[in-house]
């Protein structure tokens, strides 16, 4: 088996020594050392707190932390959590650190903390992003009751969120998944969720492994497997997510490992999806979703010269991705002022499928047509913040669930663009 | 006297008649090899182009980008002009054994020259293309990248990167032809050179304020930039 030689001895001998296990706790870091406490004593607590009878263990994935974060997880002491009212544990809990890489691959880290589910034969696995620093002990119920209790294989998260955080979930990876395989996943790509053990173990077999998607996109395809292999998957409302700073440089990385890793599910899932006519709604636990109306700042200039930029300098690249008539659109929209800017979402997903369609067909090399889609994104970007800069929380909603619909609605030009009938 | 002239041309025609019934057999034998080698060459052309056809050889041209030069050039498909450079090497090869057996002095040498060229043609040409398709590779992978890091100067950047290839490549195919060698060398040396002095002067003088920009964008207003990047896209 992979975990054979994933594993190290080390490891192997220290989960050996942990034996079977109920609940698996997966943390996958990378110098968290200034987050990663908080995290583990929420984790502690809410093991302790709801999960007392059942045999649990945490384990710490580490992409290779030079700032001690994984001595920060095995040392990390539960006495304070026991102080708490009502937080008790009739079992040992261990806390396991192990070194998947020197360097970080976010999908690797996922399978360690998978094979040792799969090795433990844990009923439940949760992963709990490092980051997130408004994580509660009763995220780790809420993840995996459903899972533990109510015979579910995957629990994606739902998040309080910002109202312009997330615009890359909200205007691509929801819509497209949604539209594309007709589930109603509010977050695809999560960093918190909950599976089931046989859900772990048939995701180790996938093929994925073995090329970029395993590496930097698991986690949407995770999703992605339950959704195509028929499994019980269902959303939970955590609560506030903030999430971390990022630089202008992570936007590329994150549409590799988000659009890249959904554009290449496409190909191997072709019968599925494209037999699949409208969307379902998926069973939900707790609050749809629930947006803050905090002021944010963004330079909407910038964003607009850096959308107008792309357009014009990525001419040659666009004229063979985008049939000419969304080209022309897209060189219109690069015209406009701010005050005047719109990037309709009729035009945004017929950009984003014919880039699906010509990631299929590889008219280039799959990266640089993924990369090639970061500008349009940024100009997509703009015009969502400026639709919904004075709105409610209810009204992006609703601006979202249009989107959404016009995702749906235009899923047969995707099958026409994708047989190349343009 | 009459009779003399009779017996000179006679005796010319004569030589003549055998010359050329000596040398028709030959003719006959080098235009049978020419039609066996146009057979030959044309089968050849059809087998590798379903060859190429079936490993799908033009999704890979489009890939490297060799498909979008061609068209620019008003060429055929890589799939075709591959097939058809098989069949005209194939054909003038069988010409040129047919032209050898007609034995004329001097030009079994050419013939064997020839034959000595074609591995050589044939890397040059392998050079050429990965040269080409590399060069065009790393320049739109330097254009996405200065278009995504907000790089005012990004088509600049990608067309010398292609154009320091080109001319690389161009100049080892012709240093294994061994055409022009020295010339070559030497222009590929300047070009080089040229390129390289331009874009410091450019940096250097024309570009001094976008060189400041740019320094100041990565070390001094770093606070800025973040500010401008608040949102999160996951």
């Amino acid at each position: 088996m992979a975990e054979e030689t994933l594993l190290t001895d080390d490891f192997l001998r220290q989960l050996i020594n942990v034996g079977e296990v109920d609940i698996l706790v997966g943390l996958p870091t990378h110098n968290n050392a200034k987050t990663i406490g908080p995290i583990i004593q929420a984790v502690q607590a809410g093991i302790l707190k709801c999960f007392p009878r059942e045999r649990a263990v945490i384990i710490n994935a580490d992409g290779g932390s030079q700032d001690g974060t994984p001595d920060l997880v095995t040392g990390t002491s539960i006495d304070d959590v026991r102080r708490v009212p009502n937080a008790h544990a009739l079992r040992t809990l261990h806390s396991i650190s192990t070194r998947y890489a020197r360097t970080p691959e976010p999908g690797t880290a996922l399978r360690t903390i998978f094979a040792a589910a799969d090795l433990l034969r844990a009923k439940a696995c949760v992963v709990v992003s490092p980051d997130s620093t408004t994580i509660e002990p009763d995220w780790l119920q809420r993840l995996v009751t459903p899972v533990y209790t109510d015979t579910f294989d995957l629990v994606s998260p739902i998040y309080r969120r910002q109202k312009f955080e997330g615009v890359l979930m909200r205007n691509l990876l929801y819509p497209m998944t949604r539209a594309i395989y007709g589930y109603r996943i509010r977050e695809p790509y999560a960093s918190e969720f909950a599976i089931s053990g046989r859900l772990a173990t048939d995701f180790l077999t996938q093929e994925i492994w073995n090329d970029d998607r395993g590496r930097t996109g698991a986690e949407i395809c995770l999703t992605i497997t339950a959704i195509t292999g028929k499994y019980r998957v269902c959303q939970s409302f955590l609560g506030t997510k903030t999430p971390p700073h990022r630089g202008a440089s992570d936007l590329v990385a994150a549409m590799r490992r988000t659009v890249g890793a959904l554009f290449s599910s496409l190909d191997s899932n072709f019968p599925l999806w494209s037999t699949i006519a409208e969307s379902q709604p998926v069973t939900t636990l707790g609050a749809q979703s629930e947006v803050m109306a905090e002021p944010v700042r963004v330079n909407r200039k910038q964003l607009r010269e850096m959308f107008a930029a792309g357009v014009a300098q990525l001419g040659p690249v666009f004229q063979s991705i985008l049939s000419a008539s969304t080209l022309s659109e897209l060189q219109r929209i690069a015209t406009l002022e701010i005050s005047e800017f719109s990037y309709p979402a009729n035009v945004w997903a017929k950009t984003v499928f014919e880039f699906a369609a010509s990631y299929h067909r590889s008219v280039m090399n799959r990266d640089h047509i993924v990369q090639a889609l970061v500008p349009l994104y940024r100009g997509r970007t703009l015009s969502f913040l400026l639709e919904n800069r004075d709105v409610s929380g209810e009204d992006i909603e609703t601006n979202v669930e249009s989107l959404c619909n016009e995702f749906e609605r235009l899923k047969p030009y995707l099958l026409e663009v994708w047989a190349d009938r343009k | 006297m009459r009779e003399i002239i009779i017996t000179e041309l006679t005796q010319a025609l004569q030589e003549l008649a055998r010359g050329f019934a000596h040398y028709l057999p030959r003719l006959v034998v080098m235009l049978i090899i020419a039609f066996i080698g146009w057979m030959i060459a044309y089968l050849l052309k059809v087998l590798v182009r379903s060859v190429l056809r079936l490993t799908r050889f033009s999704k890979l041209s489009e890939n490297s980008g060799a498909t979008q030069l061609l068209n620019q050039a008003a060429l055929p498909s890589s799939t075709e002009l591959l097939s058809r450079f098989v069949f005209w090497v194939a054909w003038v090869g069988f010409i040129l054994l047919g032209v050898n057996v007609l034995g004329i002095v001097g030009l079994q040498e050419y013939i064997s020259r020839f034959f000595l060229f074609l591995p050589r043609l044939f890397v040059a040409l392998v050079i050429l293309l990965f040269g080409l398709v590399a060069a065009n590779f790393f320049s739109r992978a330097a254009l996405l990248a200065a278009v995504n890091a907000n790089f005012r100067s990004s088509r600049l950047l990608s067309i010398s990167l292609r154009i320091i290839i080109s001319i690389f490549a161009l100049s080892m195919a012709f240093e294994v032809l061994g055409v022009a060698e020295e010339t070559m060398l030497l222009a590929f040396g300047t070009a080089f050179g040229a390129v390289m002095l331009g874009l410091a002067i450019a940096f250097g003088i024309g570009g001094k304020d976008l060189a400041r920009e740019f320094l100041e964008k990565r070390l001094v207003t770093r606070k800025t930039e973040e500010k401008e990047d608040e949102l999160s896209p996951l």
